[in-house]
């Protein structure tokens, strides 16, 4: 059956925080279809909870300079300076903005936005925390994906909600629509536009233990680098200090805001000794290093894997007095009141209320910092040297734009979507202005029909959890936290053999069209094992530690050779090839990271 | 532990009716949920069977569904919940949630939902300029907190699908689209109140709710439903907010 024919001007594949905001400003002056796999609501930005970063300054003195500092700080000094000072001059505008859309902040007594502190980021004259992650409770992310999609529905956007995106139609240099999977009936659908954005967020599901959702499988980024767009900063990725043990499930690093504290086996506070000045808020790498290191010596709790975290008010009262904090206390109601999902998540899963017992937490791979090249206005980049790809567009976490470099600061993702976002539905709707639709290619869905056509009837043995999980193995024992070139190099052939693996011999058991959640999956697994490798192929190739990519055998960071973003190419014949491009450095000279 | 896993199946591209599938589970956790079952069950046994989910810790809302009897979210019931203290055994039953189409096995048609949930007009509405110092709008933290309970809301429609009234007659707009309307309505800075409180005052609106409170046990966010619903009721009643 021949693909059905949708025609809108630009076109957004992912509904959450980034391709909602980017509807919101596209759809004011263009035709817009927003896709989504999932219903939007469902999206990832949904469980984010601790806050939004913006220099408000509502309680205490703050500005954006400080903000773009700890980001750069944050990053390793890998973070493109420029674009930095846009995501923290635009925070605040943005966060105002979003008020303005209804979005239900907690707060002060003074009737402003609650902010509260965060990990990296500081008063930089007196090097303290500082209060600036605005937040509605602990379920921030809840509220800015519901905010958006009333605001949508308001406007009256056309969503296509669980159409499932497949392949992107480029062709040269040019973009044309998309193809997606109808997931309900198994149709396939072209969309026919002038410009793409991809806002699909990232890919935590290469790893064994992650934050992110069973959807995360970076369709978006795997689409995009199947048709010649090259991935950036790969071998970054972050992995969150405190996931719920074993399950991976988040709890914000608002409860560290919040007073709480890291505990090992022996009762130690041991922030102390890796962060002296910022203790249990130094940023998520330092932080998820430092709980390694402590299994590793035997100091996890009961000698097992895991450590913990501790938010019963006499435990934070102690260390506020201890660290000087006169005239700060906390009770369990505060708590109750400030992080009611997290005390949800603990009692439903634990059995653990967390103003009573500490938490049992390891790191989780939580946030891609690298993915689709782009630049400032989210416009797609077709290589290192940065030439556009006109009509492509990415935002959110699948994009490197590069904020985050080498390490994201909590509370930044957010912003990250609705700045860029914001931006994205700008450019979008400038250029559909400027631009006429470009007419079709013949058969421009056929590619991508026959590749579903052989997964559905392959005649193979191997399951796709049994691939995924191999996948997952393999990226957490090679390419996890701590990095050695041996069993990086190893991945990266492991891997290879995975797919050809999936490629050969991986077989379905749902052979039908309606809702065939079984074929989609195993699709899935080919993006997810495809960002694997890249991951697997930039890190081995990084011979340096720098933010979330820490080596054993190259423990420093080396400006001299590696003060540069990676892109990592997918060739024709399944071939990986690096390329090389400087940071935008700006007012921070790289210096020695120090919390 | 053991379990016994029975599915409701249907897919209508095969299947003239619905049937049971039932499904033999060892080395099972108490700590395991029913989503973790099912994905056992998908991944291993039979890849046919068909679900949505996602976030699989009760934030998304994808995967509402009637869990031995009572709606809930697969990801967020735990095994322990559903067996005798200490056995080392169980029978659990699932189905998908009722009063909504089945699309296919555990998925149901969410349109019918949604279009409730569009009806309320779910979305800030004000007429007043934005302050002029072009910052926040204020509220007290006393205001902000009348509606708390209700921005908690996933949509996953574990209530509506558990009601009564709705199972009577689906143009009742649902608990899911009251609590939505009481969001905006108690929201000191929204100005539309009287529209939404009209609508709640139409035939299908807040009055087919007949109290029965199988919103409230429903609801995974622990949102206490039938009080905000009786809030609406008691704001059209006296005319204040």
């Amino acid at each position: 059956m021949k693909p059905i024919i949708h025609t809108h001007e630009a076109i957004i594949v992912g509904g959450g925080g980034a391709g909602l905001m980017a509807a919101l400003y596209a759809s004011r002056n263009s035709d817009v279809a927003v896709l989504s796999k999932l219903y939007p609501t469902r999206s990832h930005t949904g469980a984010a909870q601790g806050g939004i970063g913006a220099a408000l300054g509502n309680e205490e003195d703050d500005n954006w300079e400080w903000h773009s500092y700890d980001t750069v700080k944050g990053g390793d000094y890998l973070s493109d300076q420029d674009a930095v000072d846009i995501l923290t001059k635009d925070a605040v505008d943005v966060v105002i903005e979003l008020e303005h859309m209804g979005l239900p902040f907690d707060r002060f007594p003074s009737g402003r936005i609650s902010q509260r502190r965060f990990g990296g980021h500081t008063n930089n004259e007196t090097g303290r925390p500082v209060m600036r992650a605005c937040h509605a409770a602990d379920r921030t992310g809840h509220m800015i994906l519901q905010t958006l999609y009333q605001q949508c529905i308001k406007n009256k956007v056309n969503f296509f909600d669980e159409f499932h995106v497949v392949d992107l139609i480029r062709v040269g240099d040019t973009v044309r629509g998309v193809v997606a999977i109808e997931i309900d009936t198994g149709d396939f659908h072209i969309f026919h536009g002038k410009a793409v954005l991809f806002a699909t967020g990232g890919w935590g599901r290469c790893w064994e233990v992650t934050s992110n959702a069973h959807s995360l499988t970076g369709d978006g980024a795997a689409i995009c680098m199947r048709r010649g767009i090259p991935m950036e900063d790969m071998e970054f990725f972050q992995f969150h200090p405190t996931g719920i043990f074993k399950l991976g499930i988040l709890i914000t690093e608002g409860v560290r805001g919040e007073g709480g504290v890291l505990i090992n086996g022996e009762g130690e506070r041991f922030m102390e000794r890796y962060a002296p000045s910022i203790k249990d808020l130094a940023s998520r790498d330092v932080v998820s290093r430092a709980i390694y290191l402590e299994i590793q010596a035997g100091r996890g709790i009961n000698g097992k894997n895991y450590v913990h975290l501790d938010i019963t008010p006499d435990t934070v009262n102690h260390y506020l007095q201890k660290d000087g904090y006169k005239d700060r206390s906390i009770t369990r109601e505060y708590i109750e009141e400030k992080l009611p999902d997290i005390a949800d998540f603990t009692k439903t899963y634990l059995g653990v209320d967390p103003v009573h017992e500490p938490m049992p937490i390891q790191p989780t791979a939580h946030y891609a910092m690298g993915g689709i090249p782009t630049d400032n206005d989210a416009r797609v980049l077709l290589d290192h040297e940065g030439t556009v790809l006109p009509g492509l567009y990415a935002a959110g976490e699948c994009a490197c734009v590069s904020v985050h470099g080498a390490n994201r600061l909590g509370t930044n993702s957010l912003t990250d979507l609705v700045v860029f976002g914001r931006r994205a539905g700008k450019e979008m709707t400038k250029f559909c202005q400027e631009t006429e639709l470009l007419p079709l290619p013949e058969n421009a869905a056929d590619e991508i029909i026959a590749e579903f056509e052989r997964i559905r009837h392959n005649q193979g043995s191997s399951k796709v959890f049994a691939l995924r999980d191999r996948m997952q193995k393999l990226m957490t024992e090679k390419v996890g936290v701590f990095r050695v070139q041996e069993p990086m190099d190893q991945a990266v052939t492991q891997l290879a053999e995975v797919y050809q693996q999936w490629y050969d011999d991986v077989s379905v058991d749902d052979k039908g069209k309606k809702f065939n959640t079984d074929l989609l999956e195993a699709w899935e697994l080919g993006c997810l094992i495809q960002l694997a490798q890249a991951t697997a192929v930039s890190a081995a190739a990084r011979q340096e530690s720098r933010g979330a990519h820490a080596r054993d055998d190259y423990p420093k960071r080396d400006d001299v050779n590696w003060l540069k973003h990676s892109y990592c190419y997918m060739k024709e014949d399944g071939r990986f090839e690096l390329g090389y491009e400087p940071v935008h450095l700006g007012r921070y000279e790289p210096k020695e990271r120090v919390y | 532990m053991k379990i016994d896993l029975r599915v409701r199946r249907f897919n209508p591209e095969k299947d003239e009716k619905p049937w049971w599938g039932e499904y033999k589970l060892d080395d099972v956790n108490s700590t395991d949920s029913v989503l973790d079952l099912l994905h056992r069950v998908k991944w291993e046994q039979d890849g046919t069977l068909t679900l949505r989910r996602s976030c699989a810790h009760g934030v998304c809302g994808s995967d509402a569904m009637r869990i031995n009897g009572a709606n809930a979210l697969a990801c967020k019931m735990l095994v322990a919940r559903l067996r005798k203290e200490g056995a080392d055994h169980a029978k659990i039953q699932v189905e998908p949630i009722l009063g909504l189409t089945v699309v296919k096995d555990l998925v149901v048609d969410m349109e019918p939902f949604f279009d409730h949930y569009k009806s309320v007009l779910p979305f800030f509405i004000t007429n007043t300029a934005v302050p002029e110092d072009g910052r926040e709008r204020l509220q007290t933290q006393e205001d902000r907190s009348r509606f708390d309970d209700t921005t908690k809301c996933i949509l996953c429609a574990a209530c509506t699908t558990s009601c009564p009234s709705f199972w009577a007659n689906d143009k009742y707009v649902g608990p899911a689209a009251i609590v939505q309307a009481h969001r905006f309505i108690f929201d000191s800075r929204d100005e539309a109140a009287e529209e939404r409180l009209n609508i709640m005052n139409e035939q299908f609106g807040v009055w087919k709710c007949r109290t029965a409170f199988n919103c409230t046990s429903a609801c995974p966010r622990d949102i206490e439903v039938t009080r905000a619903i009786a809030e609406v009721k008691m704001a059209l009643t006296t005319g204040t907010i």
